[in-house]
């Protein structure tokens, strides 16, 4: 009996329930899909470095899945208690008709289990035909074979997915109970008598407060965004948190003005339903100022994660194949300036042949230091001067390292083989190399300011140009070249080489030579004693690392970005659901009064779509001042192509966040069209 | 001059199997500035009659005319326009929206006809101090009382200087009190404005203040009542020797 009362109380509110239902499968299935990962990377024909960085990504992924079953297990207890606060009036009759408040729960506790139940095993379904897309996804990610491509289910995840989930219908399914328990029957029968009391604000002090809480928003964006080099750790958490706070404070102004600003437009006001648009609206915010901040809060942190994981990924990518030109590179590095360094000498007495896994006609360059030379040397005043704005720390850093430097010949013999462009010096003339982006812009200063005029080994150089040019001489997956000097011939002395470098392409087959070349280097750095000073690094080998670490960025921040997505969603079209629910007598008399379907429906359109918007809005300004100062920090790896990746994100948050908003929009013009007598 | 003519009307629920005939055959004539009372126990038929002239409601067979427009034949776009435009309403229940104020509610009428702010703002000030709540003006329904709101209700049915005004058991929520302040109101706005006024009420009292009065039984009509010259207390004394003829249900409901 119980039973049946509790699935046909399913099936009358499933108005309700839709929603509800709809976010639990949604986020059952994307709790599996991404768990699944750790099945779909292990079937993945790849080598042992992808295998490391897959294996990083399965335990990334198990870390951020408790966060997520966090947010997720909040967003069901959130949603599950909104939806028994609008049953509360039955529970009443159930309670006067006699039940006992345990009846009460245990009819409470099979609903939650059918629909716990139930959205386990759709999403499930969801989640396992979902998974198949994904692991396209991932196999491209991680540029993988695709021949070996099957159907997967993981039942590792199934497990997961259950215990997680289990645990999350548990925890509601108590607090349920611990509602009902607490609740007197009074309470219940007059929750129906809906508080029509409108808290309306003092207007003087909303503009006061919107006033106060948009500069201390400024405040914070300017600080974070341009001033970046004055943030402490303490002053950081301090402009997040003044965010937060007058996020909150924005939205409750807000609400407040909303109304009272498009009631003095007289003419727009008193124009066809715009009075009940407004009235309506300023309502729902005013009851929502909360839920909104949060809301805003999680758009902004999925635009952060979206937006950044994909510039990560592009740049990263772009990087490595710009940086990394040459089959291999290897370096001979000595303590002691000498001028016997010789790479391949090196590599001959580690037993480790390198020119026999070389195409004829490898490039050879060395690198010299002057002792005298030294980064406080060249940057001499401008260590001192405030629009630089160095720590004592970076100053310290700087002060005693000696400066790079190269011939022009051997450059451009590197350069021409790398397929970069060559350089050209007059007498006494040198060229700073620098693609460093933070270092760049000091060594621009400072040759544009102080001219940059330098002694080394003796001689006098000045700059051709006043400013560093673009480059590099060290294959790498970033660009960290911090400054190279490239100096005429004539002025290095031969006996202060410091490192020696080979650059070269394999002989015969790429992929053959690689294997090769990497065992070989294994058996010698596993014999190798600590004082010699060689490295050896491959295009391959970094292009894999950078693969594999791209993929780990992007499947996080799409895991995290469509979970915020979702909860968000979620929230807004439950609590837009019940308002029209609530509401819904308001339309009917408005049908009554001559006001047309279409009237109504644009009315209805205008309300969801600045409730959906609101949130969207100030969430989007956060961003992008968030962004900009994740560009500045994440400088090394570098934020380009921001503008795809807006792009990307764009269409992923249309998708997800315009689907529920779309879901809403509908399910209440049923709603509402529904109670049409 | 006939402003509604309502003809040969018929109204059925259910199935063939089981019909209910909710009107059957009903026809009758209102005339400009008439104060029409329709009285009839529950289930006679007598909202659901009104429901057929306001629209809300479709009939089965026969014609309604309004200024000799056949409203039956309205199509369904039209229908928004032609409640707008040509009725007022109001209810047991006020139906005001409980998100406006009163000068709000009442400005609404007006904005859906795409009035100027200046237009609405003459007009509602004007119906308020007509019907007494321009002080409740700028309150919520929350605040106010039965009467008040019952007379914002009216307030915005009669804004629009509507053909008809359509009122259904207008004094069913309210104390005899407050009734009767109303009623009042319905026929200072009757003789003075000239408003053509048609209500639906199961109560004696309440129909005793309007100038004509038609019975409704088992969905036809059963007898229909002048008020002439007779004062009002004269009519309600004739309206309670129908009540008891009719006997049955109704003489409860007095």
């Amino acid at each position: 009996m119980r039973f049946k009362l509790s699935l046909g109380n399913i099936r009358r509110s499933m108005r309700d329930y839709a929603v509800y239902f709809f976010t639990l499968i949604i986020g059952v299935s994307v709790f599996y899909v991404f768990n699944a990962i750790e099945t779909q990377t292990a079937f993945m024909r790849v080598d042992a470095s992808t295998h490391a960085m897959a294996d990083l990504l399965r335990s990334m992924l198990s870390g951020v899945s408790i966060f997520v079953a966090g947010v997720l297990g909040l967003l069901i207890v959130y949603a599950s208690r909104f939806l028994m606060k609008r049953r509360n009036k039955e529970f009443a009759l159930y309670m006067l008709l006699g039940m006992s408040k345990w009846q009460v729960s245990s009819i409470l506790l099979t609903e939650t289990i059918i629909i716990g139940l139930g959205s386990l095993i759709v999403g499930m379904l969801a989640g396992v035909g979902l998974s198949q897309l994904m692991s396209v996804l991932v196999v491209s990610l991680f540029k993988a074979d695709m021949s070996d491509f099957h159907f997967t289910v993981s039942t590792g995840a199934m497990v997961k997915t259950c215990i997680y989930f289990g645990i999350m219908y548990l925890v509601v399914m108590l607090f349920n109970s611990f509602m009902i328990g607490k609740c007197k029957l009074i309470d219940l029968i007059n929750s129906g008598k809906r508080n029509e009391k409108l808290h309306s604000k003092n207007l003087l002090l909303c503009v006061l407060v919107f006033i106060v809480s948009a500069a201390l928003l400024g405040t914070a964006y300017y600080l974070v965004a341009f001033r970046d080099d004055l943030l402490t750790q303490k002053k950081l958490i301090a402009c997040i948190a003044a965010g937060a706070v007058s996020t909150y404070f924005i939205f409750w102004s807000v609400s407040g003005m909303l109304l009272r600003l498009t009631m003095s437009m007289k003419r727009f006001y008193f124009n066809g339903l715009n009075s009940f648009t407004f009235r309506q609206l300023s309502g729902k915010v005013n009851t929502m100022v909360m839920s909104m901040t949060v809301i805003c809060l999680m758009l902004f942190l999925t635009i952060c994660t979206l937006c950044a994981a994909f510039s990560i990924r592009n740049s990263m990518n772009e990087t490595v194949d710009e940086l990394c030109k040459a089959d291999m590179q290897l370096y001979g590095m000595s303590m002691e300036s000498t001028a016997d360094l010789d790479a391949v000498d090196m590599c001959s007495e580690l037993g480790f042949d390198v020119t026999s896994y070389l195409a004829d006609g490898y490039s050879k360059a060395a690198v010299y230091e002057d002792t005298a030379f030294t980064g406080g040397t060249f940057y001499g005043e401008a260590f001192n001067d405030e629009a630089v704005g160095l720590s004592d720390y970076a100053k310290q850093v700087r002060e005693n390292s000696s400066e790079m430097v190269m011939t022009l010949s051997d450059y451009n013999e590197l350069a021409a083989f790398l397929g970069n462009e060559t350089l050209e010096l007059g007498a006494g003339e040198y060229i700073l190399l620098c693609d460093f982006d933070g270092e760049k812009e000091i060594r621009d200063y400072t040759l544009k300011t102080y001219g940059g005029d330098i002694t080394v080994f003796g001689k006098q150089l000045r700059s051709k140009f006043d400013h560093c040019v673009n480059g590099y001489f060290m294959m790498s997956s970033i660009h960290m070249n911090t400054g190279l000097f490239i100096v005429p011939d004539d002025v290095v002395d031969p006996n202060c080489k410091m490192m020696d470098m080979i650059t070269g392409n394999y002989k015969g087959d790429p992929e053959t030579v690689e294997a090769e070349i990497q065992s070989a280097w294994a058996e010698v750095t596993q014999s190798e004693d600590s004082d010699t000073a060689v490295s050896l690094s491959t295009s391959r080998d970094m292009m894999k690392q950078t693969v594999g670490l791209t993929a780990i960025v992007t499947l996080l921040g799409l895991y995290v970005g469509m979970v915020f997505l979702i909860s968000s969603g979620a929230i807004l079209a439950l609590r837009e659901m019940s308002d029209s629910v609530d509401s819904s007598t308001r339309y009917t008399m408005l049908r009554k009064l001559g006001v047309e379907e279409k009237s109504i429906s644009k009315s209805l359109f205008g309300q969801t779509g600045v409730f959906f918007l609101l949130p969207l809005l100030l969430g989007m300004v956060h961003s992008i001042f968030g962004l900009k100062f994740g560009q500045a920090t994440m400088r090394v790896i570098g934020l380009q192509n921001m503008g795809v990746s807006a792009l990307i994100t764009g269409i992923i948050i249309l998708l997800i966040y315009g689907g529920y908003f779309l879901i809403t929009y509908f399910c209440s013009r049923t709603i509402i069209r529904s109670n049409n007598n | 001059m006939k402003l509604l003519k309502i003809e040969q009307i018929e109204k059925y629920y259910g199935s063939k199997s089981s019909l209910t005939k909710a009107i059957d055959d009903i026809s009758f004539e209102v005339d400009k500035g008439e104060f029409v009372a329709i009285m009839g126990a529950s289930g006679s038929g007598k909202t659901t009659l009104l429901n057929c002239i306001s629209t809300i409601d479709r009939v089965t067979a026969g014609h309604i005319w309004l200024e000799d427009m056949d409203i039956t034949k309205l199509r369904s776009k039209q229908l928004g326009k032609f409640r707008r435009e040509k009725l007022g309403f109001i209810f047991q229940d006020f139906n005001l929206l409980d998100t406006m104020t009163a000068y709000e509610n009442i400005a609404l009428a007006l904005s859906l006809q795409k009035k100027s702010p200046a237009e609405i703002d003459k007009a509602v000030r004007d119906v308020a101090e007509e019907l007494g709540i321009t002080e409740v003006l700028e309150k919520y329904p929350y605040q106010m009382s039965g009467g008040q709101k019952q007379r914002v209700a009216s307030a915005r049915a009669i804004v629009t200087d509507p053909s008809i005004v359509l009122a259904d058991e207008p004094t069913g929520a309210l104390d005899s009190k407050a009734a009767k302040l109303l009623l009042e109101r319905f026929g200072y706005l009757n003789k003075e404005k000239g408003a053509t006024i048609m209500m639906v009420t199961h109560d004696s009292f309440t129909a005793s203040y309007a100038s004509r009065l038609i019975f409704i039984k088992d969905g036809k009509i059963f007898s229909e009542l002048n008020r002439g010259n007779d004062s009002r207390k004269e009519f309600f004394k004739r309206i309670i020797d129908v009540v008891t003829l009719l006997g049955g249900d109704i003489s409860d409901a007095i």
